[in-house]
């Protein structure tokens, strides 16, 4: 590990200015991804920016029916709120199917989102990874790529997003917010994270130097009736291979609204728009919800090796809205 | 926690301290961080390894380049093949000939990726670990093959096939009912907790070495060998050892940490790094293995053939004999049985935790509850019919075999009665419920050892022997054996072990430990016991007695001795998902004399974890391009995790035999044993379909679904 030099930061000012001192400041959160990857020499910064000290950790109301979130609350603080609890019940499900409960307890929302990919090949110094070293090449394509992306990958990366809050979030159409040395600015969650392409390491569309300031949820009845599933390997303290974060509501067997998003099958939370459009309106149903799902998952591409997650996908689909629609008829 | 439900009969009288729960002698000092790992023992002046490994898989260093890392902060030195001191590598001990591995820096070829290349020695592990980040080592690299199949042109078989191929195939043909099945293991890991670490100095013209290892005496041995020194010149201690599993005999941070020590003239310390650990301490080689059963309509097996295949590396021969696990389950007409091994571009597998048993014991035991199915027999009442008298290959008789009084508590206990054979039927909500059984056997072996025992003055015992705890309690199960041996409370026992100066002994391995150091325990016991019988006071420096039990092993009768055991598994499969989750496991052992209930009961938990860990988890993957691993860490390589253990149950019956003198033994492996086979019986009685590939993974499950979709699809 390099010699690096830490630095806390006072207030938000102080906390971009260090950032923007140079392109080898991290913002330090909980440190339980970032910390990891620099024992691994995957970062190597120069300097890090403690910003857990910020004030940037309370859930308030945002005034109209929503939560703005802190950057620094702690992922088992939101998981445990009551607020978040009822109205977005699948954000607090996600959070807590993430990680483990000595990580959630320093993890926090700000660093959640931009925690990088866990592709063997990325955090393998040894091994080519174009988003670790732009232009060595993609060797997931031809190798190890059981967990690899079915949406929205390229020839030059097939790494998927790690994170279970960030599927939730992109299902209630949160809101990033910023703060850069030029002032404060905003990015729908879906935007946060650009296209692959043929630039993997330009990871978020976050200006250089920015430091995430917190979130909103804007409000959503809809939200309250929710739910996330997380599928993996063994029952704990691993990430998925597909998840969904779904909100449903159905008035008379027609579904009135729906909020679907994929976990695991994209290099970032994969909202699956073109799933709700085909639902809107339909008679709730195994049949519909799979054709739902079959909507959004006819763009998806699959490699030799995760083929299996477009039936994942399509069976967690059908499994959940049905649960969701069997608990609303109660 | 419960304490164990079982009751062993030992050789010896009630009422001693054999056989009662006691907790750890060295517990609290590691709950409460006293308790110092080698890792973590302070030394003045010291200095710090850090390895380096190569990164191709096939090839010559072509450069090491050096004088960059040397003027980084704090670097004193880089050890490569170009300027390390000679090693000796014409020996050959307990594990066979001079493993090339230990040769560290003696030439320039690279057989695989992760070999060691380089040692940056610096003033602290920080520094060294930098400078071995930024050495650059060159290669002239050469195409390599790390793909492993039972086709492969380089494969042979190793050692004499057992039994006849003609005779099997004759029984086979005349068999009524026909299992034949390929079943597949991948590349396993055993990572203990405590990644390997070593210090080594100079003192008085002795080289002193702090260890993390197995067997201390064996690892002196070895250094004194590999340096040329004579034995009485090195000494090693392991006082503390956090797992070990078969990865912690001889390994290179040890010969690392003397040879630094050797050139820097003061103390220098090597610690592997987690990824390192996947290429330098052994593993379990991937498997595959076609067995072919042949039976009556009444289960009465007429023949049994097991083949198996496995990799090594291309410089050393290990074979996981996975095929040598039915020698003694069954009573066949016609037996036929043989290991084959491909030797490939990757490091040398090891003897990982039950080896052969654990991969053996997963394709056998699912072959026979195919067989039972397809008999229509229960696989319990199978196993009954096909219990033989003598071992089918020694034709030797057992010296005690309790493995049906072990299927038979175990079915009480787990309510195996209640069960309905027909697979794919039970649903609970989203989950398909079934439950599965296997037997398990694992050889109990003992080995020659020595001990020490000495009266103290003040009327406490101090028992010295190069035994080995690697955290299964084999300290505290040893101080309670002397207690008995002395007829003494356990309190006024002294234990000391895992120092070579105190003498040979086994190596806590193949299951045999504690069994090898109790009967050397035993025995100075004894002796101490006749000396003190002469009277006279115990002088100041105390009274001592010494023991080495060559003689009366090898005056042991020749019979099958084996530890034997039935594993039961109940599991939930979510066939839309993939998602299996094992609900309970019981494990039910004939395991020889019980020496501590409490931490026995935890090693055959362990080992049935293992197994569960091994059926539906563990997994390790190799890239083919770079013919490196992928996800070489812990967070890659998964094992179960509390979660994915909710209720697990062991107990054991009385298993006593009659000529045995000491009566133990060994439980470290056995626990595993089966148990995968269980679990995958299992996942066929939840959902109707056989999963032959390990580890059942969601996509493999998810992929071949269930008979209750397939009926509903069809209908």
């Amino acid at each position: 590990m390099r010699e690096f030099a830490y630095e806390r930061a006072a207030d938000v000012a102080g906390a971009v200015a260090l950032l923007g001192s140079g392109p080898e400041a991290r913002a330090l959160g909980g440190g339980t991804n970032l910390v990891d990857l620099m024992k691994a020499g995957v970062e190597r910064p120069r300097l890090l920016v403690d910003v857990r000290g910020l004030p940037l950790d309370r859930i308030e109301e945002d005034g109209d029916g929503g939560l703005r979130i802190g950057a620094t609350v702690t992922n088992s603080e939101l998981a445990a709120h009551p607020e978040v609890r009822r109205r977005y019940p699948a954000l607090a499900q996600a959070v807590l199917a993430g990680a483990s409960g000595q990580l959630r307890n320093m993890a926090t929302v700000g660093g959640n989102l931009l925690q990088r990919t866990r592709c063997g090949y990325f955090t393998d110094t040894t091994k080519a990874c174009n988003r670790r070293s732009p232009g060595s090449g993609c060797p997931a394509v031809a190798g190890e790529h059981r967990n690899g992306a079915i949406l929205g990958a390229s020839e030059h990366c097939v790494a998927v997003h790690p994170s279970d809050m960030g599927v939730a979030l992109a299902a209630f159409d949160a809101v990033v917010e910023y703060e850069t040395a030029d002032g404060p600015g905003t990015l729908a969650l879906d935007a946060l994270y650009p296209p692959v392409g043929e630039a993997p390491h330009r990871e978020t569309a976050l200006p250089d130097g920015a430091l995430i300031t917190g979130l909103t949820l804007p409000a959503a009845p809809v939200a309250a009736h929710s739910r996330y599933r997380k599928v993996r390997e063994r029952a704990s303290y691993a990430f998925a291979i597909g998840s969904l974060a779904a909100a449903l509501d159905v008035r008379d067997g027609v579904v009135h609204d729906v909020r679907l998003a994929f976990g695991a099958v994209a290099s970032r939370p994969w909202r699956a728009r073109r799933a709700e459009e085909a639902l809107r309106g339909e008679a709730a149903g195994a049949e519909a919800f799979a054709a739902a799902a079959d909507a959004e998952l006819a763009a998806a591409r699959a490699l030799p090796d995760n083929g299996y997650k477009l039936t994942l996908m399509r069976n967690l689909v059908v499994a959940v809205l049905g649960e969701l629609t069997e608990e609303a008829g109660r | 926690m419960t304490v164990a439900t079982g009751t062993t009969a030992g050789n010896r009288a009630a009422g001693g301290a054999v056989g009662t729960a006691h907790t750890r002698l060295e517990g609290r000092a590691k709950v409460t961080g006293t308790a110092r790992y080698a890792g973590e023992v302070p030394f003045a002046e010291l200095a710090h390894g850090q390895l380096v490994v190569s990164t191709v898989a096939r090839g010559r260093i072509t450069a090491v380049e050096t004088d960059a890392v040397l003027a980084m902060p704090g670097v004193l030195d880089v050890l490569h093949h170009g300027n390390a001191p000679r090693l000796k590598g014409d020996y050959t001990n307990l594990l066979g000939k001079a493993d090339p591995l230990l040769q560290v820096f003696q030439q320039d070829r690279v057989p695989h990726v992760g070999w060691p290349v380089a040692l940056v020695l610096a003033e602290t592990p920080e520094q060294a670990r930098e400078a071995a980040d930024a050495l650059v080592v060159r290669y002239a690299t050469e195409p390599h093959d790390v793909a492993f199949a039972e086709t492969h042109p380089a494969g042979y078989g190793a050692g004499a096939q057992t039994g006849g191929t003609a005779e099997t195939k004759k029984a086979l043909d005349a068999s009524e009912v026909v299992v034949d099945a390929r079943y597949t293991t991948p590349e396993e890991h055993h990572h203990p907790m405590e990644p390997h670490a070593a210090m080594a100095r100079w003192d008085g013209g002795r080289l002193e070495v702090v260890d993390t290892n197995q067997g201390s005496a064996f690892v002196a041995d070895e250094l004194a060998r590999l340096f040329s020194l004579d034995a009485e010149s090195v000494r090693v201690r392991s006082e503390h050892v956090g797992g070990a599993f078969g990865a912690k005999a001889t390994r290179p941070q040890v010969v690392l940490a003397a040879m630094a020590a050797t050139v820097l003239h003061r103390p220098v310390r090597v610690v592997l790094t987690r990824r390192q650990l996947f290429s330098l301490v052994g593993y379990r080689s991937p498997t595959v293995q076609r067995v072919r059963l042949g039976a009556d309509a009444d289960g009465r097996l007429r023949a049994l053939d097991h083949q198996a295949y496995s990799a090594t590396s291309s410089f050393r021969e290990f074979i996981e004999r996975s095929a040598d696990f039915g020698r003694v389950m069954y009573g066949p007409d016609a037996y036929r049985s043989e290991n084959h091994v491909v030797p490939l571009d990757v490091p040398t597998p090891s003897f990982m935790r039950a080896p052969g048993e654990a991969p053996g014991s997963f394709a056998l035991e699912c072959a026979i509850d195919e067989l039972a199915e397809k008999c229509g027999i229960d696989p319990i009442t199978l196993r009954a019919r096909n219990e033989p008298e003598v071992g089918v290959v020694s034709g030797l008789p057992f010296s005690s075999r309790n493995l049906l009084a072990c299927f038979e508590e175990g079915a009480r206990r787990f309510g195996w009665a209640e069960r309905d054979p027909r697979p794919g039927v039970r649903r609970e909500g989203r989950w398909l419920l079934g439950t599965g059984t296997a037997a398990a056997r694992f050889p109990s072996g003992v080995a020659p050892s020595t001990a020490a025992v000495t009266a103290e003055a003040d009327g406490t015992f101090t028992v010295r022997i190069t035994a080995a705890d690697v955290g299964t309690g084999a300290r505290t199960a040893l101080a309670l054996v002397a207690a008995d041996a002395l007829e003494v409370a356990p309190e006024r026992i002294h234990i000391r072990i895992a120092d070579s100066d105190f003498g040979p002994a086994m190596v806590a391995g193949g299951s045999m430990g504690t069994r090898s150091w109790a009967w050397a325990v035993i025995e100075a016991a004894r002796a101490l016991r006749e000396k003190l019988a002469l009277g006279g006071t115990v002088p100041p420096q105390g009274l001592t007695a010494r023991a080495d039990t060559g003689a009366s092993i090898g005056a042991l009768s020749q019979k099958e001795r084996h530890s034997f055991g039935a594993q039961f598994a109940e599991v939930a499969v979510d066939v839309a998902t993939g998602e299996v989750r094992v609900r309970r496991m019981l494990g039910m052992f004939a395991a020889g004399e019980i020496v501590n209930p409490l931490t026995a009961r935890s090693q055959f938990l362990g080992g049935m974890i293992w197994g569960l860990s091994m059926a539906l988890h563990e997994e390790a993957v190799r890239d083919g391009a770079t013919g490196g691993h992928v996800g070489a860490d812990l967070a890659g390589y998964h094992i179960a995790a509390h979660a994915d253990i909710p209720q697990l149950d062991a107990g054991w019956v009385d298993d006593v035999d009659e000529d045995d003198p000491v009566g133990i033994k060994g439980i470290g492996e056995i626990g595993i044993v089966g148990a995968a086979a269980a679990v995958a019986n299992a996942v066929w009685h939840a959902t109707g379909v056989r999963h032959r590939d390990l580890p059942i993974r969601p996509d493999r499950v998810l992929t071949a679904g269930s008979t209750e979709q397939a009926g509903a699809a069809g209908a």
